[in-house]
């Protein structure tokens, strides 16, 4: 008789005996030791060092020698508008490209996992954005949204456009530029994630809940979604941290243009341009402190829907 | 049941003209327009870029940013991709792609698939601090790790390890690549492991099974759409990353792919000139073989659950 | 599973397409991306023989060292070529490394590298505003090449000297000069190119309207406005022509001045207007393609559009097209210095060898080889004027190539040159992109004052 129940999650193992524990404890860190040796080797100096150069002043080609500076740095970086600026960009970027992402993943996914006659061609299709290397897709975006550029050209024949638009040198439309390559770019990521997470659902239980009267839009609700939520909480969250480090489509979009800089774009041009090496590395800190916000309010958030 | 109590006192209510129509088969089409309209959108926009790099790919470097624009050349040619073939540097650049990925995504998936059994079906103190400390490694932008890294990839001494220098060797790409890649197939892997369900494992313990043929006769089949995956997205991410090739690869016979696709030159020998149709067209070559590998992986991810393992 | 028969297919029909033109090109050898009109000149011409190579062989013999060249192409095969030649005449041989493309992307490596003060490498082509961040970790030049020095542009040698050390060798220059169309400027009645800004304005604007008609992505006038260091040199090409000062004058910061401020104001109301709108993301990539497209009348750039712009296979202007000094306003036509030289890593174990090395890549008959197999501009004025020189490389007639040269600020912000020239061309560009001068040109002077406290 074949359950009805969705299946419970990670079973807790019943605590036999503290020595099976114990045991069992052993084991699990024994297997995690391969992974600790890659966190401790390439992880685990670099981003100490990080955290050191944040409080001094060192630069990249002075001769002086490094010395300390305490919060500095720190003091700096608040009273930095630049830096706030390309944290208002990153935002707005992240906001809108893993909403935009998410939910043309999930339809890409379910479709992909339906029935539907094109499914073949809509597996193939999605994966061709992402086959193609970062840097080579955003030249091409960019050499596609110029003035004189096909999307211009296409837009005005189509008589979608009045007349050819500069997209990226315009201020008001480079955003939506930039979001709109990076939309293109990874949505197959997300929509692969998803339509792995959904095969992990079993088919009984949409069979069974037909047999209860169940509309596809209830399905969707009551089966789908809780169920795919473990998949769609890595995907999101490493979509976001993906999203709010993205540097490649800036750079090769905008360089170091006033306005329209990502705080990895920010971060680089302090380091590698200007040499400020101190002063970068805590850029690199306050970064790492907002993705850090960002992995709390998820992680609340999945709490919440938890109960 | 609901339905036989229903079926025992038939209630007839007035449909009304639009609910009839919805119902009729005209009506149901259109209720799909807007899904086609939807599936038609999203072709156009997944696929007019690379439709466009293939028209840019047969295009004489003359004729591409012309106006008026030609929307399919007037005289295609070959040249484009010959260029691309005949360049050494971009060959090789392939093989090292492939060397490059294909380990990082094999490293990946092996320490991965065993952290994630510890983390996805064992309970114990510290687990949820490995888990944000394996999430932490992917929180710092790549530059700001960029400099220390390219300190120890030269070769240092750590207390009493001595690591060499491997500075322009695909080895420092394999090593540095893990910091990417390790964190999310960890969490991608343990998700998956955390929803299968314990009976299997349980019947096997009980069958006196030892942990670790568990994992590879148990757990590991149960997981093949998770392990497909996160290595089809770790070695996309992999094949794709630009910013540590750049700096830890110099010599052009170890560049990888996005190193050497950015490093076309045009006819006059200038930097200035970049030979947008070769780019195109080199393009088009690795795109589609990659399409095709993942297409065949695809296979393995759509399988789903072994049947017959979980019923009874 | 139809689709994927089709692009199993179409990756096994690549394949073949490649196998096949790899035989077809068995010709090709080495890691040249090109077999084409360079290398076939070079046959015909070949690398000069190393003066006093039996003494160098004596003492040098046998010693090795690395060379980070130009980037993968023609450029490196030009490198290739004369390390082969000097490795034969003196046994020293030459391990040559082509630097990334991207000129940030080759700062970074050379900076990282010198920072670790590490020794991979002893010759390195440094851009014309290194000299002054990298001098700390340079070879004195002048005690060995001080007497060849003297052949070279004394503008450069002096860009090249940092507190009375010569840190670097002039290995060839670039300046800026305009583009223009011949055929349009007869069509529309003009008898000689622009000499001044406002003429080139006006010039621009009637050949615009007039060709618009027929070709609506013509525009009149292209240059470099994206925010990175090319705008740095445009503007201050700009400012010298029109007696606005060079950004940083006798050490003090000028950029904020009334001529200035009327200058940038004046290139403000041109976009959208005679350039295109998206001019301030134009580079030279872009500013060359628009121009030898047929997309525009007038253009400012390098010396290496030219010989693009005489290439049947991507130009559709050839022989239609000239190239003079830039306009002026109420200053002089000048040219932003651009170019190349070569340097001495201060941690090198060999470096009586690169020094000898240098002594023969910048030494003159290298440089008339680089200018007639590459059109690379040469340095040294006497080669510059060398009748095949000139013929291969029009742009270095008398009157163009004796115009002023003047050069960025590099001198003065030394190690801050990146954060300055940032500070001026991130300033200018939201100038260009909208804001007035006058409300931008106070911070930038500002900012500059900060940086060179």
């Amino acid at each position: 008789m074949s359950t009805v129940a969705p299946p419970v999650p990670a079973p807790r193992r019943r605590r036999k005996s503290t020595k099976l524990k114990r045991r069992q404890t052993r084991l699990a860190w024994a297997l995690l030791v391969p992974s600790l040796a890659v966190v401790a080797v390439v992880a685990l100096y670099p981003l100490g060092k990080t955290v050191f150069q944040s409080f001094t002043d060192e630069e990249f080609l002075a001769l002086n020698p490094v010395s300390w500076v305490g919060l500095e740095n720190y003091k700096d970086l608040w009273n930095d508008t630049v830096f706030r600026d390309s944290i208002w960009t990153t935002l707005k970027f992240t906001v809108i490209t893993v909403a935009f992402e998410f939910v043309l993943g999930l339809a890409i996914a379910l479709i992909v996992n339906s029935s539907f006659k094109g499914r073949g061609v809509m597996r193939a299709v999605m994966l061709v954005p992402w086959a193609i290397p970062t840097v080579v897709a955003a030249q091409m975006w960019k050499s596609m949204l110029q003035s004189n550029g096909v999307i211009s050209d296409a837009g005005v024949r189509l008589h979608i456009l009045s007349e050819p638009h500069a997209w990226i040198a315009d201020p008001s439309t480079a955003l939506a530029a930039v979001c709109a390559v990076d939309i293109w770019k990874t949505t197959p990521f997300v929509a692969l994630l998803l339509l792995a997470g959904l095969q992990v659902i079993p088919h009984d239980l949409y069979e069974a809940s037909e047999v209860d009267g169940a509309k596809p839009l209830q399905q969707f609700w009551k089966i789908t979604l809780p169920l795919l939520w473990p998949a769609i909480f890595v995907t999101l969250i490493f979509r976001t941290l993906d999203a709010l480090r993205v540097f490649d489509v800036f750079y090769v979009f905008f360089g170091n243009r006033l306005g329209t800089q990502s705080m990895a774009i920010y971060a680089q041009s302090t380091i590698v341009g200007d040499g400020y090496v101190g002063y970068g590395a805590a850029i690199s800190m306050a970064i790492f402190v907002v993705i850090a916000l960002f992995v709390i309010i998820y992680l609340t958030f999945q709490r919440v829907a938890m109960r | 049941m609901s339905t036989a109590s229903e079926a025992a006192r038939p209630v007839i209510r007035p449909v009304s003209r639009s609910r009839v129509f919805w119902r009729s088969p005209l009506g149901r089409s259109l209720k799909r327009v807007p899904f086609y309209l939807l599936v038609i959108v999203v072709f156009v926009y997944a696929l007019f870029p690379f439709a466009w790099a293939l028209r840019c790919a047969f295009t004489p470097e003359g004729d591409l940013f012309s106006s008026p624009l030609q929307y399919i050349p007037d005289s295609p040619t070959l040249d484009n991709f010959k260029q691309a073939f005949q360049a050494e540097f971009f060959r090789k650049a392939l093989l090292n792609s492939a060397l490059v990925a294909g380990g990082v995504t094999l490293l990946s998936l092996a320490i991965g698939s065993l952290a994630a059994f510890a983390l996805g079906r064992f309970h114990f103190r510290g687990r949820s601090l490995v888990m944000y400390l394996m999430l932490s490694m992917t929180m710092f932008p790549s530059i700001a790790i960029l400099g220390a890294l390219y300190t120890m990839i030269s070769g240092f001494s750590l207390g009493p390890i001595d690591f060499p220098n491997i500075y322009d060797t695909l080895f420092s790409l394999l090593f540095t690549y893990l910091i990417f890649t390790l964190p999310f197939t960890i969490w991608v892997l343990t998700s998956f492991m955390e929803a299968l369900p314990g009976d299997l494992e349980e019947a096997a313990y009980v069958d006196g099974a030892t942990p670790f043929q568990v994992f590879y006769k148990v757990l590991l089949p149960l997981l093949l759409p998770g392990l497909v995956t996160t290595g089809l997205l770790a070695f996309i991410a992999a094949w794709n990353e630009y910013l540590f090739a750049l700096s830890f690869i110099q010599d052009p016979d170890k560049y990888t792919v996005p190193i050497a696709i950015t490093s076309f030159v045009g006819e006059s020998g200038s930097a200035f000139q970049q030979p947008w149709g070769t780019i195109m067209a080199a393009t088009i070559i690795i795109t589609v073989p990659l399409v095709a590998l993942v297409l065949i992986f695809q296979r393995y991810i759509l399988a789903g659950l072994t049947a017959g393992a979980v019923k009874g | 599973m139809k689709i994927r028969i089709v692009v199993l297919a179409t990756a096994a029909l690549l394949v073949a397409v490649a196998l096949s033109m790899n035989v077809a090109s068995a010709g090709t050898a080495g890691s040249s991306a090109k077999a084409s009109s360079a290398t076939s000149a070079a046959k015909a011409y070949p690398a000069p023989k190393v003066p006093n190579a039996a003494a160098l062989k004596k003492q040098y013999g046998g010693e090795s060292i690395t060379f980070i060249g130009d980037s993968v192409g023609g450029s490196h095969a030009r490198d290739l070529a004369l390390a082969k030649q000097f490795t034969k005449d003196t046994g020293i041989k030459v391990k040559v490394v082509p630097h990334p493309a991207a000129s940030d992307a080759s700062y970074s490596q050379l900076a990282r590298v010198f920072s670790s003060k590490s020794s991979s490498f002893d010759v390195a082509m440094i851009d014309v505003v290194w000299p002054g961040a990298f001098a700390p970790y340079l070879v004195d030049l002048k005690p060995k090449l001080g007497k060849e020095a003297k052949q070279h542009a004394q503008g450069i040698i002096q860009n090249d000297t940092i507190d009375g050390k010569l840190v670097a060798m002039p290995w060839f220059g670039d300046f800026g000069i305009l583009y223009y169309r011949t055929d349009l400027l007869r069509k529309y009645g003009y008898k000689s190119p622009p000499k001044t800004w406002n003429q080139l304005f006006a010039m621009a604007k009637k050949i615009q309207d007039g060709e618009q008609a027929s070709n609506d992505n013509f525009n009149g006038f292209v240059f470099q406005g994206n925010s990175y260091e090319g705008l740095t040199c445009d503007a201050l090409e700009w400012y010298e022509s029109a007696g606005a000062g060079g950004f940083i004058d006798n050490g003090k910061v000028t950029i904020n001045n009334a001529k200035g401020a009327r200058i940038l104001d004046q290139f403000r109301a041109q976009i959208g207007n005679i350039t295109p709108r998206d001019v301030t993301t134009y580079q030279e990539g872009e500013a060359h393609t628009a121009f030898v497209e047929g997309n525009a009348a007038f253009m400012r750039n390098w010396p290496y559009a030219y010989s693009i712009g005489q290439d049947p296979k991507s130009s559709k202007i050839v022989g239609k097209f000239s190239v003079t000094v830039l306009p002026h306003a109420s200053g002089k036509s000048v040219g932003t210095v651009g170019g190349w030289q070569l340097a001495v890593n201060k941690y090198s174990k060999h470096v009586d060898a690169s020094i000898e090395f240098v002594r023969y890549m910048t030494s003159a008959p290298v440089q008339k080889f680089n200018a007639i197999t590459n059109t690379n501009v040469p340095t040294i004025p006497a080669v510059a004027r060398d009748r095949a020189v000139v013929k291969a490389n029009p742009y270095l007639k008398p009157e163009i190539a004796n115009v002023m040269r003047v050069t960025r600020p590099a001198r003065d912000l030394k190690t801050h040159y990146n954060e300055g020239s940032k500070v001026i061309y991130q300033g200018i560009n939201q100038i260009l992109n909208g804001r007035p001068a006058s409300s931008v040109l106070p911070s930038i002077q500002s900012k500059l004052n900060r940086i060179l406290r």
